[in-house]
């Protein structure tokens, strides 16, 4: 482990042939390397790698779904399915994929060779291989069956050995994710280029430094949380079980107090990517820099106290449920400036329909609607009637899948051109979105109003009442499954075939497009030059010609400004 | 705008009938939350749809758009309405919330985790000492009807995957619930074994169903009907099957459904086989098994 912060070093080596940067070998893929754009891409595939199950297990449960008796799987394996599905979605492809971009794009961003800890950085990733494998080892003899949540005594009585593996697995997941916040905090706070002070970074810098300040205070809660029930599960200690006197809903608290603020963990990253793609390809700055960085911060700290609206109908005193309803509630505030800032962004801009736009766009609309129901959940007589309802499940996949996911695309699309220095193809791309967009409103929207009727969730039967909208919703969900193949397809023959991207292809601002695509080993061959803003578009509102070289556009700058 | 907002707020159809007062409440309260959130989709998606149509780059265009970088007086409106608009919900939650007992400092006796004994009988849970007067879980008796009515005492014990209900007053025990309608019915609920959750969607009203806990619930039912009575806390594998009826009767039919039960139960001393203090888990589900689902492999796990 490195202790020691490695600065940037000032090694300017002759600008060599645009293609003849030294490139890391493919086999430098599957070991343990320190390069943090190496362990992004590590991180980004092996998350892509889970997603698959993850959704594979989904299809499967929308499948049973499609009729009101379990019919298809047995309601045991239903329920095994269901808390591995959202333990993998969680912990393996939305954590994961955040971590790979805040790997692959925080040193780029603030003109850095490399993270803080680089070896650091290593073990964190590989962490994650064992602790995936672990899980689904749990599938040869009972995984795990009570939620992802895992809420006593339910998780002490329903098969030990699948429970115990999944205490396990999340145990290492955590600390990874721990590791990796780290090194994402002391980077950006030390690391940064000379002349880039905080307000200049770009804002997925900023969602990053929320992101980890909530992985750093929340998971060792859960991580307690988890060793005490593990105590409970193996050595009959009675932390949380009713049986021998202790208190479940305590476990609850303390599971929450990590898994709300996992919920702003699995979106903040993401957040920070959108307001990066947005002014890029509006060809406008972003509107209202600091707000934004500031409600990245203060949904932060406002994510810390939020936690028993989990709860509201559990073993929460009223008087407790109308503080966290006051919290909740407040939290709507900087998320609404988000969203009126991204809106106001594209207002009046140049608008590239490309694939990474039109997913931006895709992650506003759709998560517009998971935070409305947000809303709505915050205040408790209602919340109290579709807790644990279709309506929930809705909820939280507008946000999780509406938002993290199509905020996750936008990503691939935008930043696929500097990993791999080849285009993506734009009919495909699209394709992808157009399929995905339809496939995922048709799959959840028909969701809400399920739960308000009736319907709970965690079920593989259900009341044959609601056997239509089901239907709807599992033909929805085949869609979304078809979506992948558009976009496997496109990345795998953009790799070999795609057009090469150059440096820049999207003329952006932030430093990742001041060097080669995909950049060299330590990143910059010369120390990278602060010459604009993150976001100052329009400024020079002279048309930039394709070929023109940076260091061309950059002498133009200098001499503007002189 | 305004008005498809306020038109589709009252006009969605999507919530169950309300079976009492209290739910009308709550469904005012959404259809007011629901009318907002149009409001603000609509806006928000129409300057969505408009951008990308208005101010799509024209071909060969390589230039930026206006450098514009905020706006305060702009950047303070949106701060300032969702922040209204959450005041003023909280406030009209909170009304709500009140006006079903949700405050209620009398509603239970909760009096903390207790030691939960490590028995099949049922009966002994529910006889928790709640003589401690501790803060409500629950909801309780709403602010406006505390006075004069005394409420019916049913008690609630929720099991995999079944609802036990005990009436004190005449030692009635059910697995479906018989009310009568326009008297406050005041549940006292425990679990034998894992957590569950009592809610019955036409009322809007749900809680938790906690092992060694009491929690509450108040309501007062004011429509003649049948309605379900669903689990909905995860319990188990047949958690989807865990669900029951509730029946809200005139006065008259309620008070023959209690006296034709007591009568059985006196009759057949063993009741209906609805009497879990005498059976085990196994002998009390195996009526209901075929409904459930419940095949024998799981029934036979439950046998001691
Ligand atoms: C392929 C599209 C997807 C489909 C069809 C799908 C479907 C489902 C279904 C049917 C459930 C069970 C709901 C219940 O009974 O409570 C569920 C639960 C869940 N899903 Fe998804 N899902 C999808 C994608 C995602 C994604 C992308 C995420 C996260 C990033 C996610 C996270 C979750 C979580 C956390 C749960 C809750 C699991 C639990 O209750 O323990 N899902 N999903
Ligand atoms: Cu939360
Ligand atoms: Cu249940």
């Amino acid at each position: 482990m490195s202790t020691t912060l490695e600065r940037n070093a000032p090694i300017s080596p002759p600008p060599p042939e645009q293609n003849e940067h030294p490139q890391r070998k493919w086999y430098e893929y599957f070991g343990f390397s320190t390069d943090h754009k190496v362990i992004g891409i590590q991180y980004l595939v092996t998350a892509f790698f889970f997603y698959f199950i993850g959704g594979a297990l989904a299809e499967v449960m929308r499948t049973e779904l499609s009729t009101p008796d379990p019919d298809f799987v047995q309601p045991e394996f239903y329920n095994q399915l269901l808390t591995m599905h959202g333990t993998i979605m969680l912990f393996l492809w939305i954590i994961p994929a955040g971590a790979a971009f805040a790997n692959y794009l925080i040193p780029l961003m603030i003109g850095a060779e490399d993270m803080a800890f680089p070896r650091l950085n290593g073990v964190a990733f590989w962490m994650i291989p064992p602790g995936g494998i672990l899980l689904m080892s749990s599938f040869f003899n009972g995984a795990p069956q009570a939620g992802w949540t895992s809420y006593p005594p339910l998780s002490l009585v329903s098969g030990k050995s699948g429970e115990e593996i999944w205490i396990l697995s999340i145990l290492i997941l955590g600390t990874s994710s721990m590791l990796g916040a780290f090194n994402f905090v002391t980077t950006i706070l030390l690391m940064r280029m000379p002349d880039m002070d905080i307000h200049s970074m770009p804002l997925f810098c900023w969602s990053m430094l929320a992101t980890s300040g909530l992985i750093i205070i929340g998971t060792p809660v859960l991580g307690a949380a988890l060793i005490l029930l593990s105590f409970d599960l193996i050595a009959g200690t009675a932390f949380f079980n009713p049986a021998g006197g202790g208190d479940p809903i305590v476990y609850q608290h303390m599971f929450w107090f990590y898994s709300h603020p996992a919920v702003y963990i699995m979106i903040l990253p993401f957040f920070g990517a959108i307001s990066e793609i947005l002014p890029v390809h509006a060809r406008k700055p972003i509107f209202g820099y600091r707000a934004i960085a500031y409600s990245s911060l203060a949904i932060s700290f406002l994510g810390l106290i939020v936690w028993a609206h989990h709860m509201f109908s559990s073993g929460t005193p009223g008087w407790l449920r109308m503080f966290f309803m006051a919290t909740t509630m407040i939290i709507a505030v900087p998320t609404g400036i988000k969203v009126f800032s991204w809106c106001a962004t594209i207002w009046g801009g140049k608008l590239s329909l490309n694939s990474a736009f039109i997913f931006a766009v895709g992650f506003l609309s759709s998560f517009l609607i998971g935070g409305l129901s947000g809303v709505m959940l915050a205040s408790v007589p209602f919340d109290i009637h579709v807790h644990d309802t279709y309506f929930i499940v809705a909820h939280f996949h507008y946000v999780l899948f509406g938002g993290s996911v199509f905020g996750l695309f936008a990503a691939v699309y935008h930043w696929f051109p500097k990993m791999t220095g080849r285009m993506v193809n734009e009919t495909l791309g699209q394709i992808h979105f157009v399929m995905t967009f339809i496939g995922f409103n048709i799959t959840f929207l028909p969701m809400h109003q399920l739960g308000l009727q009736g319907m709970n969730r965690r079920i593989a039967l259900y009341d044959p009442q609601f056997q239509f909208l089901n239907m709807v919703c599992t033909v929805g969900s085949y869609i979304l499954a078809l979506s992948t193949f558009p976009f496997i397809i496109n990345i795998i023959w953009s790799l070999y075939k795609g057009e090469k991207a150059g440096r820049n292809p999207w003329r952006a601002l932030t430093l990742e497009w001041q060097t080669a695509s995909p950049p060299i080993i330590e990143n910059f061959e010369e120390e990278p030059v602060l010459w604009a803003g993150p976001y100052d578009y329009g400024i020079d509102t002279e048309s930039i010609d394709g070929d023109e070289d940076v260091e061309d556009m950059l002498a133009a700058v200098t001499s503007e400004s002189q | 705008m305004t008005l498809i907002s306020l038109w589709y707020g009252q006009n969605h159809g999507l919530l169950p009938m309300a079976a009492s007062n209290d739910a009308g409440e709550v469904d005012e309260l959404f259809n007011f939350m629901m009318t907002i959130a149009t409001g603000l989709f609509l806006l928000v998606e129409g300057v969505l749809v408009y951008s990308l149509f208005k101010f799509r780059r024209q071909k060969g265009d390589t230039t930026d758009g206006p450098p514009i970088e905020g706006n305060v007086p702009l950047e303070i409106v949106w701060t300032a309405i969702p922040t209204v608009i959450v005041f003023i919900l909280s406030i009209y939650s909170f009304e709500i919330y009140n006006r079903m007992g949700g405050l209620d400092p009398m509603a239970a006796g909760d009096p903390g985790p207790q030691m939960m004994a490590h028995s099949h009988h049922h009966s002994e849970l529910v006889a928790l000492d709640t003589s401690q007067q501790n803060i409500a879980l629950g909801l309780g008796i709403s602010p406006e009807s505390q006075q004069g009515i005394n409420p019916l005492e049913i008690k609630v014990n929720g099991i995999q995957y079944a609802w036990v209900f005990t009436y004190p007053e005449s030692g009635v025990i059910s697995g479906e619930i018989h009310v009568p309608v326009n008297r406050p019915v005041a549940l006292n609920m425990t679990a034998g074994d894992v957590i569950h959750a009592f809610w019955l969607p036409e009322f809007r009203i749900k809680q938790d169903v906690i092992p060694g806990r009491e929690t509450n619930l108040v309501f007062t039912a004011n429509q003649v009907g049948q309605y379900p009575v669903i689990c909905a806390e995860l319990c188990g594998a047949y958690h989807g099957g865990m669900k029951t009826q509730l029946y809200v009767q005139t006065e008259e039919e309620y008070a023959q459904w209690i006296q034709d039960n007591t009568f059985a139960m006196k009759e057949s001393g063993e009741s209906v086989a609805m009497n879990p203090v005498s059976n085990s888990d196994t002998e009390f589900l195996e009526p209901y098994a075929q409904d459930m689902g419940v095949d024998a492999d799981t029934l036979a796990q439950l046998k001691p």
